[in-house]
């Protein structure tokens, strides 16, 4: 109990207050983190997600997180067994899930202490508790909850105890499943949220359920609505602008599936794997509407098979996974390298290696994806760093492959899985989808890899086609795939598909700098910690360190002028959700440390001395962390020179 | 004759091509290799169904057997080691105007790709798969295969292999939505042109398991079979196979065998000896993968933008005064 008893403000815990409604102050405020945390299976999960739909429809800025245990049931009441969400709500865009919560409702106090320890709950932060378990039949259970209550209480909290449970008994059969909408309708009043809008977004999250559910649902939401109203001494409002256009609230993995629908991919071939498997299930439910099929394959490798058979004989493919699963294809995508078939993977990376963590985001698979497959095996590797941009990376990543024949790997990861963020809904375009499959005759002469001297594209010869019949083979091929294990002939092949590369890198245009042009210190991310970075850069910005960040789409090939910026910065270092050793280790030196994945690359490719700050927590990287090891970064440079 | 247009305008386009049409690279395969029978069955397959050779994939997997598609004049995919399967089920699934054929070896289908093989059965796509299984491993040099006779002295079981052979055809019986199984070998050619034409015919995954002589490195291996045919079981039946007069000469070990007849083709097919050849099993109504998914929607862009904006409307916040009347998931 540390953490808490080493907190300096005691201030006595506010009790509820009775007050009428409409007369209590409203506070103004510019953002708030939120948390709904109970056992898992009782709804919080739920609440926060509707809470953060509800907060979009109004204007805010959202970013929501789900808070899930390690274990699939864990023990009710435990201290790892935290399931519900963080919602981050603003008057600006949020682009990621914050620091610490400001106000959290928890359905016990074991899982609230759990969050407590885990140092996610801001000091002397709003607590809305549970308060049944106060008068518990199991002294134990009882004595438990006493004790944590003062104990919070006596470090600061502002605990209101609240009887949930209770109020909800009277309005449902099963108050312990109901309570969940009690909660939604107490937040919909502390956050001054339009109780309509929830009444219409409890029609929506019901709609695949009997007209009872939603309407028992709306009671609880209005019981819990009025309760705050009349017992609660605060309310809160973040002012939000009225959106004009139409937003798409979704998480990462749907936006994913969106992004397959929209690419005009036929063909998505999967074996169930955690973070990915969320996207195939919504896929699932919706691809047969524009004609798709999701296979689940009998494995990794035959999704992956499957995928490239498709594709050789079709319209590009595309096979989704997450890190064990990606380790397994790796023999066919070589295939698919080799044949010059295309094909786009969608990696949500977890933490690894092996099983590793199977639910917690991290960024470790960039090398795997980059340098993976035996021989050399050139792909192109993206990374989407929004939820916005999970959405349209599947549909650049679709174009890529089919024009230039290659395996296109989409990296995404736990950190982008699950969190929703609302974004402007896409306006459709045609161009957007696969042509149709081209089964004209090809002339006599045509070569299946007829090799461009100067970009290494060939044109693709679909089975159908008149005069192009040929043996696809992984093995080592001339340009009318003829088996050729001659020298020249091995020398010719893999120039040409690694061509490829560079020909597509000509295409890319550099990501625009954050911040200043130049200045002291460049900071260097990809993937889904870019709002976090970015937060942190603007905040350094605010109080006039020459900081600035890059954050990277496409990490192979790297967009030309990426030297050029670096060399424009005093000092530059990659922020990334994977390994790097610390100096500070005894062993660690120059010669033999293991820099991060983008560091490494950056350091190959430019020649400048990049350095490198990376945390592998399984959790999102913090603003607030990044704020301190950046400043603490320029502190160091300063001192040095 | 009442045949419908479409059928006419096809058969105006009727094309007939000769056994060279359909060859493709010389065959690199050793002198007296079981695989030239199959190829020249395959081949004159080919010709006999008229099958348009960029309409034909063949697909295949590593080793001798896999090098097949290469002599082939047709499409072909000659991919990785055990893989075969996922890849054809995949070009299947895109493509179900292709005629696909599989050829694959004891060590590709049954080792490496064994999980494949299983769920290849029990998805049935229509497709012909030709287990070519000599019983050893021919291109890495004589390792033992998991179909090799116990005892087998190989040069990864140098005092003899110590387990029993795995049986492809009792274990491709054994899969739920099993719809074709047959056994050739490759020394009766008049036997395996017929019972890869069947395979072929059937709608679904059939399953012909070619017993194929490695003159390399098991030479005489079949030889018992081969000198003495009572020691083959010749399959026959109204439904199955019928045998000419001149084979029947020879090969008078016969039985009658309905192939409806699962619990008879599974005792059947635990014989080694007498060797069963002809078709064990085969059931035209059990139903295909590929029939179940496709939902036969012609995909114009307008259909998949309809269907998109459907998914993005059920996500959508819209603006407050649009949202008042439809409401947010109308």
């Amino acid at each position: 109990m540390n953490d808490i008893s080493a907190l300096q403000s005691v201030r006595e815990a506010a009790g509820p207050l009775r007050s009428p409604a409409g007369e209590k102050p409203v506070t103004p405020l510019t953002e708030h983190v939120i948390e709904v945390i109970s056992d898992s299976g009782e709804g919080a999960q739920r609440c926060g997600q509707a809470l953060g739909s509800i907060a979009a429809r109004m204007g805010n800025g959202v970013w929501t997180v789900e808070i899930i245990p390690a274990e699939i049931q864990p023990p009710a009441r435990s201290l790892a067994g935290a399931s519900g969400n963080r919602v981050r709500l603003g008057s600006r865009r949020i682009t990621n899930g914050g620091d610490q919560a400001d106000l959290v409702v928890a359905f016990n106090e074991q899982v609230l202490l759990g969050r407590v320890r885990a140092n996610e709950l801001k000091p002397g932060c709003i607590i809305l508790l549970e308060s049944m378990w106060r008068e518990d039949r199991d002294p134990a259970i009882a004595a438990s909850y006493t004790e944590t209550h003062d104990q919070l209480a006596a470090a600061g909290y502002r605990l209101y105890e609240i009887p949930m449970e209770r109020e909800c008994r009277s309005l449902v059969d099963d108050p312990r499943r109901g309570k969940n909408m009690f909660v939604l309708g107490m937040l919909c009043s502390i956050y001054s949220l339009e109780l309509q809008l929830a009444r219409d977004q409890i029609a929506f999250a019901f709609r695949k359920k009997e007209e009872e559910v939603v309407k028992s649902n709306r009671k609880l939401l209005e019981a819990g609505y009025q309760w705050a109203e009349a017992n609660l001494d605060f309310k809160f409002r973040i002012p939000a602008v009225r959106a004009t256009q139409p937003q798409i609230v979704v998480n990462g993995n749907t936006a994913l599936a969106l992004g397959i629908l929209a690419s005009g991919m036929e063909v998505c071939a999967m074996y169930p794997i955690t973070p990915a498997t969320s996207t195939s299930h919504y896929l699932s439910d919706v691809f047969e509407k524009v004609g798709g099929v999701v296979h689940q394959a009998e494995d990794e490798i035959a999704a992956c098979c499957f995928a490239i058979g498709a594709s050789y004989a079709g319209k590009c493919a595309v096979t989704i996974t997450s890190g064990p699963g990606y380790s397994l294809k790796q023999e066919a995508i070589g295939l698919a390298v080799m044949g010059e078939i295309p094909l786009v993977v969608v990696n949500v990376q977890r933490g690894g290696p092996s099983t590793g963590l199977p639910t917690k985001a991290e960024q470790g698979d960039l090398l795997a994806a980059c340098f993976g497959s035996h021989g050399d095996a050139p792909k192109v590797i993206m990374a989407a760093s929004t939820i916005e941009d999970c959405f349209y990376s599947v549909i650049t990543a679709r174009k890529i492959a089919e024009t230039f024949n290659m395996v296109v790997v989409v990296l995404s990861d736990a950190n982008l899985a699950t969190p929703q963020q609302p974004f402007p809904r896409p306006e459709f375009s045609e161009t957007w989808l696969a042509p149709p499959v081209d089964q004209s005759a090809l002339s006599e002469r045509a070569q299946p890899y007829g090799w461009d001297a100067a970009t290494g594209l060939a044109r693709r010869f679909l089975p159908g086609q008149p005069n192009g019949m040929h043996c696809l083979t992984g093995l080592a091929h001339d340009r009318r795939s003829h088996v050729a294990y001659d020298p020249e002939s091995n020398e010719e092949g893999i120039r040409h598909r690694s061509l490829k590369l560079a020909a597509l890198q000509k295409t890319l245009r550099m990501p625009p700098v954050f911040g200043g042009e130049a200045g002291d210190l460049l900071i260097v991310g990809w993937g889904s910690t870019q709002g976090a970075i970015e937060e942190a850069v603007e905040r350094l910005r605010a109080e006039g360190c020459k900081v600035s960040s890059l954050h990277l789409r496409f990490l192979q090939p790297m967009p030309a002028g990426i030297k050029e910026v670096l060399h424009r910065f005093g000092k530059v270092m990659t922020i990334e959700n994977n390994w790097c050793d610390r100096l500070e280790d005894e062993v660690i030196d120059d010669t033999n440390r293991r820099y991060s994945a983008v560091a490494t690359l950056l350091r190959a490719r430019t020649l400048v001395d990049v350095d490198c700050w990376s945390e592998v927590r399984g959790q999102p990287i913090k603003p607030g962390t990044l704020y301190r090891v950046i400043r603490e970064k320029l502190e160091k440079e300063r001192q040095r020179t | 004759m009442n045949l419908p247009v479409t059928e006419c305008l096809l058969r105006l386009y009727e094309e007939r091509h000769d056994l060279e049409d359909y060859a493709g690279g010389v065959p690199r395969w050793c002198t007296g290799c079981g695989d030239s029978a199959i190829l020249a069955a395959v081949l004159r397959l080919c010709r006999d169904e008229a099958l348009r050779p960029e309409k034909t994939v063949f697909v295949s997997g590593i080793g001798c057997s896999s090098r097949f598609p290469h002599y082939m004049g047709t499409y072909g995919f000659h991919g990785i080691h055990g893989r075969a399967l996922p890849v054809a089920e995949g070009i299947k699934m895109a493509r179900p105007d292709l005629h696909v054929f599989v050829n694959t070896g004891d060590g590709d289908c049954c080792s490496i790709g064994a999980g494949h093989w299983l769920h290849a059965v029990r998805y049935n796509m229509d497709m012909t798969v030709l287990l070519h299984d000599n019983q050893i491993y021919g291109l890495t040099k004589m390792q033992a295969s998991p179909t090799s006779p116990k005892g087998l002295r190989s040069n990864t079981t140098p005092r003899g292999a110590c387990l029993d052979p795995l049986n492809p055809l009792t274990v491709t019986l054994g899969v739920q939505n099993v719809s074709f199984v047959a056994q050739a070998v490759d020394w009766i050619p008049e036997m395996l042109y017929g019972i890869i034409a069947a395979a072929f015919h059937h709608k679904g995954f059939s399953f012909v398991r070619i017993i194929q002589r490695c003159p390399e490195w098991l030479p005489n291996i079949f030889e018992p079979w081969l000198n003495d045919p009572q020691r083959i079981l010749l399959l026959t039946h109204e439904r199955g196979m019928q045998v000419s007069a001149g084979l029947a000469r020879i090969y008078k070990n016969q039985q009658t065998h309905d192939p409806a007849n699962l619990d008879r083709a599974r005792e059947i097919a635990a014989r080694a000896d007498p060797l069963p050849v002809g078709i064990l099993y085969r059931n035209a109504d059990v139903p295909r993968y590929e029939d179940m998914r496709h939902g036969g929607q012609l995909r114009t862009p307008g259909f998949v933008r309809a269907g998109l904006e459907a998914e993005f409307d059920k996500f959508t916040v819209w603006p407050q005064e649009a949202e008042t009347e439809t409401g947010p998931a109308a």
